[in-house]
């Protein structure tokens, strides 16, 4: 089942990924995304708009990041070399400051003082957040009732930021519910809002805007790793949500057939629909569909209703994930598998504890992905795992679900 | 069996099929019918209804929770097209659940049901090659909604595959929620004129007699949405199709 012959669109259309993407929304918004296209591709073509933004980038945000190579990781699973590109040490502990400073200089290039956003993790809310403290910019950022209680750190942060953040009850309460209000915000508040999306996904310009935002994380591990190895990687690792920092990890090395893409979706509790967010696996209940403006993968029943899902991590608990991945899932070019709550947990300690580097329990699916592949590769094999974020924002949660004594033990 | 405003002006009434259960809103639609609604809107319970409001949104999630699926949707237009043959009928849905069922089969079932034309919220024009193409080789209307904010060109886009009417949204924002009927609405409509010949309806927003007067003096036809699925949420299931009879009949008043 195509878009072509289920919703008639064609790959030649602006913001098409093969058959995914396109715009499936209301009327009301189709100006406000016209007006946002024509105003990223002038900007895009602006030598002052990129430059400011590279200045931000370096000055305020940390890059480049490092790619660090993972010696005692690397030791103890004895296989292929592992390199972790270090997302996390950028400035607010993620990926999502590169979005979110990219969206929030094209907005104020528009003349929008009111931005809001939607958060599930809380990381894109707190770098939204940062960023209109930066810009002088009025923000709202809506967050899911039971990833507000997940994640009570980081809506500390976003009030801290002077952020108002707006919870929401309806459905089950997570990144998916949290992104329907800021769409019902933005199509009433439309004329003088500009909604920050955070992730590659929604209707066309944004899963193109996100990802050329964040494709620097590719472009800069490139070079890294030509200049510290003398060679591409063999794998390239990342988790998916919604799949913002995957498609940044990925992009500049799409041309590079030799490398592989990983993708690694939440695998949660299990395989039955809503205990998990994994959109590719076969079992898991995820089909081609619509939801919140994009044509995508999406984990529904057979009649067409959204599922619920579950992760440990917030941000990796969306129902549908970004169309350029439902592409190269589709094409092969990148291969998506999935990774349980515990095993990301494990990972977490492991990392933390060989490494000294405490990693975001999204970031912590990749690791685990890495910490399975490593042993079955060759000493000569290099893998790059994309650390999309720090875990500090995680405490909580690993309090209650690890059971510390020393050393490692997960609760069963 | 046509969509048409025999009285000035016309009603539209919207339901959530399957809130508080699909034979209580056949008997609902039916008395919105008998009591002066020339259209109904059959509306498909989705599980993530984001151009609505928390009156609607919350009938789609009870319809949702009780299992109604778009087949029972098709079924219960079935019933009402057989028992009212005169009376519009129109399906209302967020796109999934068709894609779902598959775009092709979805319109040769909706016609199949004798329904008279679908109305896709998340549905633009500029995607609806294939949509359109089916809904013509079955003969039915596709309905699009235009709004304040889409400029002349894309009205005029709107107005060229539109049938049956054109649902004019009333200000931008979601359903429900309105004191007035907003200066937006007449200028749109009046924007409208220009491109098409159809009957315009106005929606979002009107609850009241005077705001159906109100939307008299410039569109053919009034949509009542949300004032139905908060009267029919705070009514018990045995009394809501009179209380609907009744507050349609007093809209024309």
């Amino acid at each position: 089942m195509s878009a072509s012959s289920t919703t008639g669109a064609t790959a030649t259309v602006a913001g098409r990924f093969g058959a995914y993407g396109g715009r499936y929304v209301p009327e009301t918004l189709m100006a406000a995304l016209e007006e946002l296209e024509h105003a990223y591709s002038v900007a895009q073509k602006d030598a002052a708009f990129q430059a400011e933004l590279d200045d931000l980038l370096h000055h305020y945000c940390g890059r480049p990041t490092p790619l660090y190579f993972a010696k005692r990781l690397t030791e103890q699973m004895g296989g292929a070399k592992i390199y972790l590109k270090r997302e996390d040490l950028l400035h607010t502990g993620a990926h999502k400051i590169n979005n979110a400073l990219g969206q929030g200089l094209l907005a104020r290039r528009m003349g929008k003082q009111r931005i809001i956003a939607e958060t599930g993790a809380g990381q894109h809310g707190v770098a939204t957040a940062t960023v209109c403290a930066l810009l002088g910019l009025e923000c709202v950022v809506y967050m899911g009732e039971e990833d507000m209680r997940r994640q009570e750190l980081n809506v500390y942060r976003m009030r801290l930021l002077g952020a108002e953040v707006r919870g929401v009850s309806a459905g089950s309460a997570t990144l998916k519910d949290a992104i329907n209000e800021a769409m019902r915000d933005w199509v009433t508040n439309v004329r003088t809002t500009y909604y920050i999306l955070g992730s590659a996904l929604g209707a066309h310009p944004y899963p193109t805007m996100v990802r050329d935002f964040h494709r620097v994380i590719s472009r800069e591990a490139r070079a890294q790793m030509l200049e510290q190895e003398g060679k591409l990687p063999t794998a390239v690792v990342a988790c998916v949500g919604g799949g913002s920092n995957a498609i940044g990890a990925f992009y500049e090395f799409l041309p590079d057939t030799n490398v592989q893409l990983i993708g690694v979706e939440a695998g949660g509790r299990g395989t039955a629909l809503g205990e998990h967010a994994a959109r590719f696996q076969k079992v898991g209940g995820g089909l081609p569909g619509v939801l919140q403006g994009t044509y995508s993968y999406v984990l529904q029943n057979d009649a067409g209703q959204v599922s619920s899902t579950h992760s440990v991590s917030a941000g990796l608990d969306y129902a549908s994930v970004g169309p350029e991945h439902a592409m190269l899932h589709d094409s092969g070019r990148a291969s998506y598998v999935s990774c349980s709550d515990d095993d990301a947990l494990k990972a977490t300690v492991t990392l933390s504890r060989t490494e000294g580097i405490l990693p975001a329990l999204e970031s912590a699916h990749a690791v685990a992905e890495a910490i399975r592949l490593a042993p079955t590769m060759a000493k000569t094999d290099v893998l790059m795992v994309n650390l999309s974020g720090r875990g500090d924002k995680d405490m909580g949660i690993l309090a209650r679900e690890l059971d510390l004594k020393g050393s490692e033990s997960v609760k069963g | 069996m046509a969509i048409e405003f025999r009285k000035k002006p016309g009603i539209v009434a919207y339901l959530t099929a399957g809130d508080p259960d699909l034979a209580t809103t056949r008997d609902i639609a039916l008395a919105a019918i008998d009591n002066g609604a020339d259209v109904i809107e059959l509306g498909v319970p989705f599980s993530d209804p984001l151009a609505d409001g928390p009156v609607i949104q919350r009938a789609s999630e009870r319809a949702v929770a009780r299992g109604v699926r778009l087949t029972d949707v098709l079924d219960l237009a079935k019933e009402l097209r057989a028992a009212r043959p005169a009376a519009g009928l129109v399906l209302f849905s967020y796109l999934n659940p068709v894609v779902r069922m598959g775009m092709k089969r979805f319109c040769a079932r909706a016609a199949e049901t004798g329904a008279d034309g679908v109305l896709l919220t998340d549905m633009i024009v500029e995607e609806a090659g294939e949509y359109l193409a089916e809904m013509k080789v079955n003969g039915l209307a596709p309905i699009f909604l235009a709004a304040p904010t889409s400029p002349d060109a894309r009205l005029k886009a709107i107005a060229g595959v539109s049938q049956g009417f054109v649902y004019a949204i009333s200000r931008v924002g979601i359903t429900g929620t309105q004191q007035r009927v907003a200066g937006d609405a007449s200028e749109l409509v009046s924007r409208l004129r220009q491109f098409t010949k159809l009957p315009i309806a106005v929606g979002f927003g009107i609850s009241n007699a005077a705001h159906v007067r109100a939307v008299g003096e410039f569109a053919d036809a009034a949509i009542i949405g949300s004032a139905l699925v908060a009267l029919i949420e705070k009514s018990p299931a045995e009394e809501a199709a009179t209380a609907i009879g009744q507050f349609i009949a007093g809209l024309r008043a």
